[in-house]
């Protein structure tokens, strides 16, 4: 909606709205919000997470058949040098950072931009440190012995838990163009849907590391 | 767990009856028709999440207890909740309209869908 389309676009502007419209094409639409009555951004990340759960359906089914095929040579697959005392800080961390986003959330949605600022912020920190816990993992289990390319149980658990690092990683490149934007005023309590889209993201890669951590790591193979 | 919403905001019928008012020419973006929870909701639900977080890990230690046959019905039960309480409070689908509950539920069920299939496919056809 534009102010310009529902009023005459300069002072001296007298057309009525509609007037310069196709026959039967109506311009109600335009002093209104969308349609449906939800908001397309929210409705569009939902659209999209609704696909993420397919690639991750079809990345955490993929592991499930694998995971205990060790190849022809025999070689070690990720559940034999499983860290579950390691996994389950990382998890924790993760999870906490959900609490983190919807504080940030709230306190921007109350205009408190400081505590907005300082909540982002620990969240974008939180997922850093699931990342570091990842990375020493991912090089822990490669001294041991599990390469991406030795079997097909290795090469399904680096696919699913990296591609899932990968939207954390950009999970804390949003979170960290909001913390910017912020401390330079250009966040404002009118753009909290912005903060809630970014949470909506953030909150899913949480909820497909509560079904990897039970499923593949807790889960007795 | 009480919910800390008040009015009409609190519960999936009013976002239905927010969505008839929206057919009836009165839209708007959603995101500021409802409520979120105050700050200690959150925190309750996430002690909530650590708590069962923890009995899950403590199941990895069978010394300690073991759970037998009860293990993975216990485990993916935890995961279910874990998994509900995420959704429905921090992505407040609990509170907002209820099209993107219908969305995300059927991403998900296609991913189930994408699991059986390609189990059925490794077992029956493999």
């Amino acid at each position: 909606m534009t102010a310009a389309t529902a009023a005459p676009a300069t002072p001296g502007d007298n057309t009525a709205p509609g007037e310069n419209t196709a026959p039967g094409e109506s311009t109600a639409h335009d002093d209104h919000g969308p349609s449906t009555g939800i908001s397309n951004t929210k409705l569009a990340m939902w659209l999209f997470l609704g696909s993420e759960c397919l690639l991750f359906g079809g990345l955490i089914s993929t592991y499930l058949l694998y995971k205990t095929r060790r190849g022809p040579d025999n070689r070690a697959i990720p559940t034999d040098v499983f860290d579950i005392p390691f996994t389950s800080i990382s998890s924790f961390v993760l999870l906490m950072s959900s609490l983190t986003m919807v504080l940030a959330l709230s306190a921007l949605t109350r205009g408190d931009n400081h505590g907005a600022r300082v909540w982002l912020l620990a969240t974008s920190m939180l997922g850093g440190v699931f990342i570091g816990g990842q990375v020493y993992e991912f090089t822990s289990f490669l001294r041991e012995g599990v390469g991406f390319t030795n079997n097909p149980a290795s090469s399904a658990f680096y696919a699913l838990t990296g591609f899932h690092g990968v939207h954390v990683s950009l999970g804390i490149v949003m979170l960290m163009s909001l913390f910017v934007a912020s401390w330079q005023g250009k966040l404002r309590p009118e753009h909290s849907e912005t903060v809630e889209i970014v949470g909506l993201y953030w909150h899913f890669v949480d909820v497909v590391w509560i079904f990897i951590f039970t499923v593949i790591y807790l889960v007795p193979a | 767990m009480s919910t800390t919403t008040t009015g009409h905001e609190g519960t999936r019928d009013t976002a239905q009856e927010s969505s008839a008012e929206s057919d009836a020419g009165h839209a708007d973006a959603d995101h500021s028709e409802h409520e979120h929870p105050s700050d200690w909701a959150y925190v309750k639900i996430a002690l909530i999440l650590a708590v069962i977080t923890a009995v899950e890990v403590f199941t990895y230690f069978e010394t300690v207890l073991d759970w037998g046959s009860f293990l993975i019905p216990s485990l993916l039960i935890m995961m279910v909740v874990k998994f509900w309480l995420v959704a429905t409070w921090f992505m407040h689908l609990k509170f907002d309209n209820p099209i993107f509950y219908k969305m995300f539920v059927g991403g998900l069920s296609l991913a189930v869908g994408v699991y059986v299939a390609a189990l059925a496919a490794f077992e029956f056809w493999a």
